[in-house]
Order: structure tokens, then sequence, then C-alpha cells
């Protein structure tokens, strides 16, 4: 990969920091009249999603990292990974592991595409999209005639994952969930 | 499809008023108070030396040899103190090669000034009074009295230690603190670290901090003295406000010989000529250089603070992304 010296660090930039790769999110130059001139720049780790605040001095250089965003179709796991498959027609399959999946474990539907994050041809992360349609596999009864308002009751998904929902919810019934917070928005139309 | 050509000004029309009259104000200043504006070469024989600041450099032509961009007027301004000037300014743009981002535009405003027969504490008091001038009747309400501190006291209350004192140890590991890394710098360069990371974020708001007396090793072009407790200091001051640096000042060295020495150890091991033309005007028998004081003031920063602006971009016409 080609090297990028501060000058031109820009937000969204991927670099290796420390043997991990990092996106830039903001860099601020910093020199006073007379003195060393260094750059100050915000960086997200992108293995474990935390953010960094580093200063370099003022051009130095950092290997770029080989990072790319792609979509793919999630198709199965086998206890141990998490295989998706290229969109491109490829049938191209990689492999996820399960602390590139973590929390996201409770959005995996088949045949649903997420964004992965590649690290050298390895996944690295994956995003799902904002909202996706999950089915109720268990929940308490739901009380007829309840649709207007007032209270909750926990049900569990087809991925495992559980939400709070309206006490009209019936089990089978799909759901429209917000995977950024973890909550249901609608009945899925 | 190629992008939209944006040819727009990256600053408000309000802004360019506030500019011109912030220009007007600083010539209404120096007109009162018995200084003389000169025009000075923006093309020179010889960069600054310091190696800190780089030039841009101009390449030669058939009549002309290759030549910089002036970083900012002081040499030529102390060869018209040498020729027997008087209180001199000038008011002009200066070029800075890889100084770009929020606080920082490639080319950009300075006011320079020089008294005669004044240090660098009395210099203080004046830049205090201009800078009260040009922030009446500005999105600023400054505190009434400027804090005047040592760069030693500034140090110590805001970063807590002694940079007069404290081992280079003790200064790297609270520099590695906080770049988060180590960035293999000389003790100079952990303080100017300390400096800009620490102690500038650290100082009151909407009041003129001015920090006097820098390490010896910082004296640029400074006289050097004692402190009251003997301390061998540097007869230089910056002015912040509101975490921005406005200004550098001195009490001018005019001793020829300390200052080619300077100059030679600065330059050392570089391809950076010296500015002989000014090492011989400070050693002329008949004139050499006055003693005097002398500022360099960002302008294009105080307009910023004058109008609440967050990026020096936002008042200049044309800021180096939209030139």
């Amino acid at each position: 990969m080609a090297n990028y010296s501060t000058s031109e660090f820009k937000s969204g930039l991927k670099v290796m920091l420390d043997g991990d790769p990092c996106a830039i999110v903001e860099n601020e130059f910093v020199k006073p009249g007379k003195g060393q001139a260094f750059s100050r720049v915000k960086l997200k780790n992108l293995k474990n999603g935390r953010s960094w605040e580093r200063t370099f001095k003022s051009g130095e250089k950092l290997e770029g990292a080989d990072v790319m965003d792609i979509d793919m179709e999630y198709l199965y796991t086998d206890g141990e990974f998490w295989h998706f498959m290229m969109t491109d027609g490829s049938f191209e399959q990689h492999p996820a592991s399960e602390e590139a999946i973590s929390e996201n474990k409770n959005w995996l539907k088949e045949q649903q595409v997420y964004e992965v994050t590649l690290f050298n041809g390895a996944i690295l992360s994956i995003t799902p999209p904002n909202f996706i349609d999950l089915e109720v596999t268990e929940t308490d009864p739901g009380l007829k005639g309840d649709t207007a308002q007032g209270g909750s009751k926990p049900a569990y998904l087809q991925t495992g994952a559980m939400v709070r929902v309206p006490l009209f919810i019936e089990i089978g019934e799909m759901l429209r969930i917000d995977t950024r917070v973890g909550e249901y928005v609608s009945r899925a139309k | 499809m190629s992008a939209p050509v944006n040819w727009k000004p990256s600053a408000t029309l309000a802004a360019l008023h506030a500019r011109a009259a912030l220009n007007r104000s600083i010539r209404e200043f120096f007109i009162e108070t018995d200084a003389l504006e000169v025009e000075l070469p923006i093309l020179n024989h010889a960069p600054v030396a310091d190696m800190n600041i780089e030039p841009i450099a101009v390449p030669a032509s058939d009549v002309m040899p290759s030549l910089y961009l002036h970083t900012s007027p002081e040499y030529s301004m102390k060869r018209l103190l040498c020729a027997g000037s008087g209180d001199i300014y000038a008011l002009g743009k200066v070029f800075r090669a890889g100084e770009a981002g929020g606080r920082h535009n490639p080319e950009f405003t300075m006011l320079e000034w020089y008294r005669l027969g004044r240090d660098h504490q009395e210099l203080m008091h004046e830049v205090a009074d201009l800078l009260d001038e040009l922030f009446n009747d500005s999105e600023i309400e400054l505190e009434d009295a400027p804090l005047f501190l040592t760069y030693q006291q500034a140090v110590i209350q805001y970063a807590g230690l002694d940079p007069f004192s404290v081992s280079d140890d003790d200064i790297k590991a609270l520099g590695i603190g906080l770049a988060g890394g180590d960035l293999e710098l000389k003790r100079d360069g952990w303080l100017d670290m300390i400096m800009s990371h620490k102690v500038e974020k650290a100082l009151p708001k909407n009041q003129l901090v001015f920090i006097y007396n820098y390490p010896a090793s910082q004296a640029a072009l400074a006289k050097l003295n004692k402190d009251d407790s003997g301390q061998v200091i540097a007869e230089r001051f910056e002015v912040y406000l509101n975490s921005l640096e406005l200004a550098n000042g001195y009490h001018e060295l005019t001793d020829s010989q300390e200052q080619r020495q300077r100059f030679e150890k600065e330059l050392k091991g570089t391809e950076r000529p010296i500015d002989e033309k000014l090492l011989v005007a400070m050693a002329d028998d008949e004139a050499g250089l006055p003693d005097c004081a002398g500022v360099a003031m960002g302008i294009d920063r105080i307009l910023m603070l004058q109008l609440g602006k967050k990026t020096i971009a936002e008042v200049i016409s044309f800021s180096a992304e939209y030139c």
C-alpha cells in the first residue's frame, strides 16, 4: 500500500496505526509561529470501533490500510464462522469470525445483504442495513383490541434477538427492527 | 462527470467589509502613534533562518535568480531600521509552505511593527492597547485587563511542571502522554507540544494573555537576559486570545556577531543560505540595528475572533482551497 503524509490525512482515509487498520476522522494542523508543527488526528480503529486521538509530527507518514467496503449476502453459520457471499455473481465466499460479527449476530438473516468491511481480503466487520424485517418466534399471547396504546412485552426474533414490542404482537408476525438501536419500529408491510 | 466548478469566495461580503475596516483601524492607530508605513519586497534573495518555517521558492528566470517569498518582512524591516527609518510598520501578505488548516492559510496577512528604544515589556502594553481598540465592538467582550504570565508561570500553572528545571525525561513523558506516542522530539519540540496541546487550551477565555520570557533555546531573534531569579531567558513574548496565537514579539537582538552565530547554528547542515545583507547591516559601524522591540501579528486570526468565525477560510476572500 501507498504511504500517506500528514498533509494527506483527509477524513475517511484508511491507514495502519500500531498494527491496526484505522479510518481518519479529523485532522487538525497545529503549529506555533515559532516551533514544531503537528497534526492532531482523530481516528477510529476499524478492528474494535474505538476512537483514538494521536498527534504526529507534521510530514510524518503512515502506511495505507487495504480496507474496502462491499455488499455481501449472509449464507449460514457453522457455529465457528459466519459465511458471506459476494453479490457480483462470482459466488465467492468469505468467513467472518465471531469477533468480526460481534453484537451484529442479532441481526443476521439468511439471504439478507450486509455491508462487509474487508481488510487484506478478510472480513473485519459487518454493518447490517438500518432496518431489517424479522419474524417473531416467541412472545406472550397478544391482547386483542389493544392496538392503540400503552404497555410492551419481550419478544424473541428468528435471529435470537430480544426486543420490546407492543402487547398486540403475535408469534409468526414479521416486524421491522431498527438495527442501530435494536428497537421495534412497526409491523413489516 | 467532473465536479462542478466553485468560483465563489470563501468569505462573506460582510467579512470583507470587516477586513477593510480592520485595516483602516490599524493604519489610524499607527498614524496617531507616529510610525511610518513601509512596503517590503515579497521576493527575497535569502529565506528565513528558522527551520520550522518553510519558505516558498520561486524558480529562476532570465532576468532574476531563484528567490523566496517572504515568510515575514522582518529582515527587510530591520535593514530599514539600520538605514535610519525610525518607528515603522508593515501590513501585507506573507507566505509559508505547508501551513494549512482551520487556523492556517499558506498565504496570510501579517502586521509587523518596530519601536525604537523600547523593550518587549513596553511593546506588550502597546500590543494590548491596539488589540483593545480592535476588539472594541466585536463578537468578543474582552476582560478589561490582560493577563501577563512568564513562560515559566504559564507552564507551571497549566501543565504542572517547571520548564526551566524539569528533566528531559519528565518533559518527554508528559509529551508522549499528550501525543499518544513517541514523536522522537528534542526538548524544545516537546515543550512546543506541551504549549500547544495543554497550556494554550487551558488559558482563560475572552482575555488577552501575554506569555513572555521564553527559554533561551527558543530565543529566535530576541535578546537574552536574566530574569529576577537569575535564570537566563529570551526577551520574547506571545499573545493569545481564546487559545489562538495572535502575535510574537521580541526585544530585538542587535549584536550582529551573536545573530550570525544563531543563524549558523540553525542552518548548519542545511541548504538554506544566510541573509548576509541583514548581518552586514547589523554590523555596520555607523548604522547597525538600533535598540528596539518588534512584533508580528496574524491579522486573519484577529478577524476570525472579531467575527466569531471558526475557520480562517471564512475571513479570506479566496482561501487556499478556493483560490
